[in-house]
């Protein structure tokens, strides 16, 4: 297939149109615009609906509505605007309704900066709403995947009736790479039997995250808890990179996972077995295949755009029995870590025998 | 059977869920359903309805309108009902809300729903009170009134006045319906009726977005009985909250 030279964000927004999106609600934010402006363009050739929302707390309840009507509909935005969604998340993951969100990550906290971070992880992949819920996230690391992912995100949510929250990166959104615009092969879904549409023809449906009956939050939380679980067991996904023989295994997702992969290249030419372990389904994380790295005895370098978040995911996974190190690079101008920056690391934690 | 048959004059609408209500005594919520039932039915759309229940006492809507409903967040159900109505563009979307929810945590929504002129229908549920939560002070407090977080009485030095949606909204080039009504009684339920109507009347012909408050009464969180509640809202709030129609179009703008 031929390749075409494409810009992250627009990559995103392409794929969601041959994705069967037709529904998009958003407020502009740096660096994420180009998906708005790309759908503005385009969704009207189609008969599709962009709306331009009076705040992200519009817009996310715009999805919503539109997707409770059974329709694929998805908003974009960067932190701040991300965390105005919350509320929203929480509801649509209550009343289990589909929805597609991308954040294409600036820095935090408050309105930090608008370069590459990962200041989001906790609140992409905790969940920042309130309540017993759980959202897959997904973590792209070149234009390719921001195309091939979105296809999974619409897929994956309405699977399980969920919304999915796609974590990029200023980075990943605004530079270009060559796309190969493919469709992916996904199973058949299950029917949209529970959308609203009008109740012609049969009873009445509701559409709710209200349960004041003795006895039925818990039930459905637990009915929830069932559905994360067998997101767990389904949808991990993760890039293994020369871990075989590896001694020390970088962990990394999105944009620092490439850079790594550089200065893995570097030190295997060193003489340093080194590999790369990177999460692409940040929820649900690929925690046993970390757990069996750990078994292994590999010492693990964790690096990320921020002072320390899925390092956290990765002791989890690792326990006690792994080494575990943390080179961090929090967000600022020209902050990116050169994959010298990150050999430097992998010399430094590499495991004396 | 007998001759002298029994003939039901004014029988439940078909868009009204045949169970025992749960609100209080003198709760006005009951009625306004009725309205919109009543409503719903006159223009045939019941099968095409989808409802957006918002937070507070008037969530349990879902619980009587035979129509399809969604629950949106505290404040958000006009954001919800846009996006129902870009994705369903012939079915009769309508919200349903009180006035903590709408006059106060959901102004922005409410605002730019009403401006961009989406064709839904609003019902505003005011009793001057958030009822749920136990008679806080809501944006609709009238001055002087004691709730529980105004318990000296509503002092605009310290927070404001209370607000006029109906005129507020009305100036709106999307609002295409905007008016008041109480059914504290017989008289003003009639007038009320036709404002509900019209409400859902200027959706069902593209004109633009349909709003209607509905003074009502909480005669629990105000301490009184139902009859002090309804001469309450006769000889105080409507003379705050006047009733009328503050804007009505009669065809389409399309400047």
């Amino acid at each position: 297939m031929k390749k075409k030279l494409v810009k992250g964000n627009e990559a995103l927004a392409q794929a969601a149109i041959e994705a069967g999106c037709r529904f998009y609600f958003g407020y502009p934010i740096t660096p994420q615009n180009d998906i708005p402006e790309y759908l503005a363009r385009e969704f009207p050739k189609l008969g599709g609906t962009f709306l331009q929302a009076e705040s992200e707390i519009g817009s996310i309840n715009m999805v919503l509505g539109a997707s409770a009507a059974g329709m694929r509909a998805m908003t974009s935005s960067s932190g701040p605007g991300i965390s105005l969604m919350q509320e929203g998340l929480s509801y649509l993951a209550g009343s289990e309704i589909p929805a597609v969100v991308v954040n294409v990550q600036r820095s935090g906290p408050g309105l930090g900066g608008i370069s590459p971070s990962q200041g989001d992880y906790f609140q992409a992949t905790r969940g920042g709403g309130h309540g017993d819920y759980r959202t897959p996230v997904l973590a792209p690391a070149s234009v390719q995947e921001m195309w091939d992912l979105t296809f999974l995100a619409f897929d994956l949510a309405d699977r399980y009736r969920n919304p999915v929250v796609i974590l990029a990166d200023a980075m990943l959104g605004q530079m270009k790479e060559p796309l190969e615009m493919r469709k992916p092969e996904l199973p058949p879904l299950p029917a949209k039997d529970w959308i609203l549409e009008g109740c012609q023809g049969r009873d009445k449906r509701l559409l709710k995250s209200l349960y004041l009956g003795e006895g039925e939050l818990e039930k459905h939380c637990w009915r929830l808890w069932a559905k994360y679980e067998e997101i767990k067991k389904k949808e991990v996904r993760c890039e293994a990179y020369r871990i075989e023989d590896a001694e020390l295994v970088v962990v990394a997702f999105g944009s620092p996972a490439r850079i790594a992969k550089g200065a893995i290249m570097e030190a295997r030419e060193q003489g340093l077995k080194v590999g790369l372990l990177r999460p692409i389904t940040l929820y649900p994380y690929p925690e046993k295949e970390l757990a069996d790295l750990a078994d292994q005895g590999k010492t693990f370098l964790v690096t990320e755009l921020n002072v320390g978040q899925m390092v956290e995911d990765v002791r989890m996974a690792a326990g006690r029995r792994a080494e575990v190190h943390f080179y961090g690079r929090p967000p600022g101008a020209g902050s990116l870590p050169s994959p010298e920056d990150i050999l430097h690391e992998i010399r430094e934690t590499y495991p004396a025998r | 059977m007998s001759e002298t048959a029994e003939k039901l004059l004014n029988p439940r609408p078909e868009s009204l869920v045949d169970i025992p209500t749960h609100f209080c005594p003198g709760c006005h919520h009951g009625i306004v359903h009725r309205l919109v039932a009543e409503a719903i039915d006159h223009f045939g759309l019941r099968e095409k309805a989808i409802g957006v229940a918002c937070v507070g006492c008037s969530v349990f809507l879902y619980n009587y309108l035979n129509t399809d409903v969604v629950e949106a967040p505290h404040g958000r159900a006009p954001a919800v009902a846009t996006g129902l109505r870009r994705a369903l563009p012939d079915r009769l979307i309508y919200t349903y809300q009180g006035d903590g929810d709408l006059a106060a945590i959901g102004t922005s929504e409410i605002i730019h729903a009403a401006n961009r002129g989406e064709p839904i229908t609003v019902v505003f549920v005011n009793n001057t009170t958030y009822g749920m939560t136990g008679g806080q002070m809501a944006p609709t407090t009238l001055l002087g009134q004691k709730t529980t977080t105004s318990p000296y009485g509503r002092d605009f030095h310290q927070a404001g006045y209370p607000i006029k949606m109906a005129e507020f909204l009305a100036p709106l080039e999307g609002v295409a319906f905007s008016a008041r009504g109480a059914v504290d009684r017989v008289a003003n339920l009639k007038r009320t009726r036709k404002l509900i109507f019209r409400a859902f009347e200027v959706q069902v012909q593209r004109l633009g977005f349909g709003f209607v408050e509905v003074l009502s009464a909480c005669p629990t969180n105000w301490g009184m009985t139902p009859i002090e509640a309804a001469k309450r809202v006769e000889e105080e709030m409507i003379p705050y909250f006047p009733l009328g129609i503050f804007k009505e179009r009669k065809e389409a703008d399309h400047l």
